[in-house]
């Protein structure tokens, strides 16, 4: 049988690539990188790196990231809620996870944005349970009715007590990692048990151009040393915040991570991270982030490609959309990337269901989504031989009456060769038109609903449940937070 | 040079955004003893003017708005002390104080607001970003303010734009300073709900919110 070739989208030629990690090496030395944090700094000054104290600027030497670099896994482990499906991301795997952190929500009804409630944060959280697509979850809606200082934990515990998918998440404030860390550790039962089956990954945005601030840098120590991987979201905005070629950008990126995988290898040798990000091309009109432009989504395949030559696993920001409605552009970007990111054997890609620059979640778009991200994985799975021979047998005696609706050949292969979309149309006219002439977000609509009514939320053990909720309330009341809306 | 020459010269070098021409064009106007006042209202002013209708009429892009605003900005570097020394005060639009409030980094948005405000004839003291709401109300009064303009990117720093009105509140304040708030997460009705006195969604709609509270 011929061996199935798995598609791949490359855009560098290993001489550039190697051009551009060796800019972003001379940058870190010569200019060196601002890390606000005093643990890394004391971490870089015990390294042998010189640290300017008054600037906290480090001056970061090659031999020390590429050590680094060794240390750090190629492929990392994720488990889900049960501790029972493991998730490899490394290597060609894809795994899809909602667009996390919106700022709001898309109203279905009233076709606007509004701000999310703990209601909308549940059917989240049970919507993306259901999603076959959609791999892991993530903590993509900030519920507007919890007092803000608990923002961060609190849609993490909805996001466990929910669903049993591994979770995407990061922290908002300093304080918070230790309460969301031992939010996942009541899951596992222990701090070790979570260490040896991570539950969760952490973004941690360093802030172009080349810093690293208090906050993330925290993070990744943190979640070095509780064993959880880090997902580096290095983010230049193309002549906003790294220079305007999409090569430039890349320099900065390949720099600002590789100063992140440096922290987190300090901070805990052979700890789990991620070279990620979120870049955009900045649209130098209105000021805005567009992250469903293909200059973006070329810098993301760029620096995948980079972060698979320094062995690393991947993450991009693809798989989303600029539109304000579930429109032609949402389908259009959203397919684009989620196609792309596919084909350049990205990892982890966050985005689906979100709309509007990173900052408003769709129920609607997430089922609609995870449909084309079911059509990227099936295009990643190649063209297979299936058989052999490959046809010649089928034909023996054909005759112009010969029927390919019930050859077994046919019933054996249809569901695996092809897919069969609920929500995309591919009705004739008259029956789209006896269907009510529906546009697509009335259908993700109606199948968001029939998900929710027909699956019961997969929600965690009870006394998992109590211990999840003990946490949390002992975090609000040490904020001065005294009652919690009531928990469905 | 003729008077006029010269106007016409500042506004094509503002207008084209060179930096280094538009100051050395102040130091010029300076030596010839030209009325600082006029080379300001006749030359800066429509320079700057034209490259908004530029920007509004989509002809310019970011690149060139802002390259102008710092033109702008570093002409006026070199005629603030003269002006100083002859004691005479331009007419400025507005006093501004501006930063992004505690807990959040993300300054870009309030960075291009801050820009198009001075660049737009208001005076503005940039507080940066991550800045403890305290020091915006101490600056503002410190440089008699007309406006505190709060910008947050985050759901939960967005917090203090509230609790910044409740301070100028508690210290009896509030309404002495226009408060305008504003990034991603900021809307009409937000700045309606905290009691803030305006909301706008770019820095070009916050100079135009600003002009018009300025009654101007
Ligand atoms: C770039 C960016 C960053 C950069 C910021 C770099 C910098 N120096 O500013 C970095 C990487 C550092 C960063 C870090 C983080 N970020 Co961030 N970031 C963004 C992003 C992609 C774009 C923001 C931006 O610069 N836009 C371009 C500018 C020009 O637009 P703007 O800021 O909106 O400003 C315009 C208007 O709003 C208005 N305006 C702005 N201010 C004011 C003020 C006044 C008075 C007025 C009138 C108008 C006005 O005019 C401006 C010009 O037109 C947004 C996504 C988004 N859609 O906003 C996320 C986003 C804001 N970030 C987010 C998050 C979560 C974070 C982190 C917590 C992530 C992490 N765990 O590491 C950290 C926070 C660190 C901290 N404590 O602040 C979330 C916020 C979610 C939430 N619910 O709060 C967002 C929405 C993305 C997402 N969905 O996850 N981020």
């Amino acid at each position: 049988m011929i061996k199935t070739i798995r598609p791949k989208l490359e855009l560098l030629s290993r001489r550039f690539i190697e051009k551009i990690i060796d800019e972003a090496y001379e940058i870190l030395d010569k200019q060196g990188i601002f890390v606000e944090n005093k643990e890394a700094l004391k971490l870089f000054s015990q390294a042998g790196m010189k640290v300017e104290k008054k600037t906290h600027r480090v001056h970061l030497k090659r031999r020390l990231v590429e050590k680094c670099l060794t240390t750090a896994p190629a492929v990392i482990k994720l488990y889900d809620r049960t501790g029972e499906r493991e998730y490899t991301v490394g290597g060609d795997e894809v795994h899809f996870d909602p667009g996390s952190a919106a700022v709001t929500i898309l109203d279905h009804k009233t076709g606007e944005e509004r701000k999310p409630e703990t209601k909308d944060l549940v059917d989240y959280c049970r919507l993306t349970e259901c999603l076959d697509n959609i791999h892991f979850q993530s903590t993509g809606l900030i519920s507007s009715d919890v007092p803000h200082p608990i923002a961060d934990i609190y849609r993490l515990y909805f996001g466990l007590v929910f669903s049993r998918k591994p979770v995407v998440t990061g922290t908002f404030r300093v304080e918070s990692f230790r309460p969301m860390k031992d939010l996942l550790a009541a899951v596992r039962g222990g701090d070790k048990e979570l260490a040896a089956k991570p539950l969760a990954i952490f973004d941690a945005c360093p802030s172009p151009p080349l810093k690293w601030s208090n906050l993330t840098t925290q993070s990744l120590i943190d979640a070095a040393r509780a064993g959880l991987p880090s997902e580096l979201i290095s983010m230049g905005m193309t002549g906003a915040t790294s220079l305007v070629t999409i090569s430039g950008t890349l320099v900065q990126h390949v720099a600002e991570n590789l100063c992140g995988v440096a922290i987190v290898q300090l901070a805990k040798k052979g700890a789990p991270v991620i070279f990620g990000g979120s870049p955009s091309s900045f649209d130098m009109r209105r000021g805005t982030t567009p992250m469903g432009a293909i200059e973006t989504m070329m810098i993301d395949v760029g620096y995948a490609q980079i972060g698979k030559y320094l062995n690393l696993p991947t993450h991009a920001y693809m798989g989303l959309s600029d539109a304000k409605t579930n429109d032609a552009q949402a389908g259009l970007e959203t397919g684009l990337g989620a196609v792309l990111g596919a084909l350049a054997g990205v990892n982890v890609i966050s985005g689906p269901g979100m709309l509007d620059f990173e900052s408003c979640q769709s129920l609607e778009k997430l089922v609609i989504d995870d449909e084309i991200c079911g059509m990227a994985y099936r295009l990643i799975s190649g063209i297979a031989q299936r058989e052999d021979p490959i046809a010649t047998d089928k034909f023996e005696g054909f005759t112009p009456e010969t029927q390919f609706l019930s050859m077994p050949h046919t019933k054996k292969w249809y569901r695996l060769e092809h897919s069969y979309p609920v929500i995309a149309d591919r009705d004739t006219y008259d029956a789209w038109v006896a269907l009510g002439k529906k546009p697509i977000a009335d259908r993700a609509s109606e199948h968001v609903e029939k998900i929710l009514r027909s699956n019961p939320p997969a929600l965690v053990e009870k006394d998992v449940r109590n211990e999840l909720t003990r946490i949390l309330t002992a975090y609000a009341k040490a904020n001065g937070i005294a009652s919690l809306p009531a928990l469905p | 040079m003729k008077k006029e020459e010269l106007f016409a010269r500042i506004e094509k070098a503002i207008i084209e955004g060179r930096k280094s021409e538009a100051e050395d064009l102040a130091r010029e106007a300076v030596k010839a003893k030209i009325d600082l006042t006029e080379v300001i209202e006749k030359g800066y002013v429509p320079g700057i003017q034209k490259v908004g209708d530029l920007w509004e009429k989509g002809d310019y892009f970011l690149p060139e708005l802002i390259t102008s605003a710092e033109c702008m900005k570093a002409a006026m570097a070199v005629l603030q002390p003269e002006l100083d020394k002859a004691n005479i005060k331009t007419k400025t639009k507005g006093k501004v104080v501006i930063g992004t409030v505690e807990g959040d980094i993300h300054d870009i948005g309030k960075n291009l607001v801050a820009s198009m405000l001075s660049a737009n004839g208001f005076d503005v003291v940039d507080l940066g970003a991550d800045v403890k709401l305290e020091k915006f109300i101490e600056k503002a009064e410190e440089t008699k303010a007309d406006f505190i303009c709060l910008s947050a990117l985050l759901t939960t720093t967005m917090l203090g734009q509230k609790k910044a009105i409740e301070l100028l509140r508690q210290k009896n304040l509030y309404g002495k300073f226009k408060v305008l708030v504003g990034g991603a997460p900021a809307n009409q009705k937000w700045a309606e709900e905290i009691g803030a006195d305006g909301y706008a969604e770019n820095a070009m709609l916050a100079v135009k919110l600003a002009k018009r509270l300025m009654g101007a």
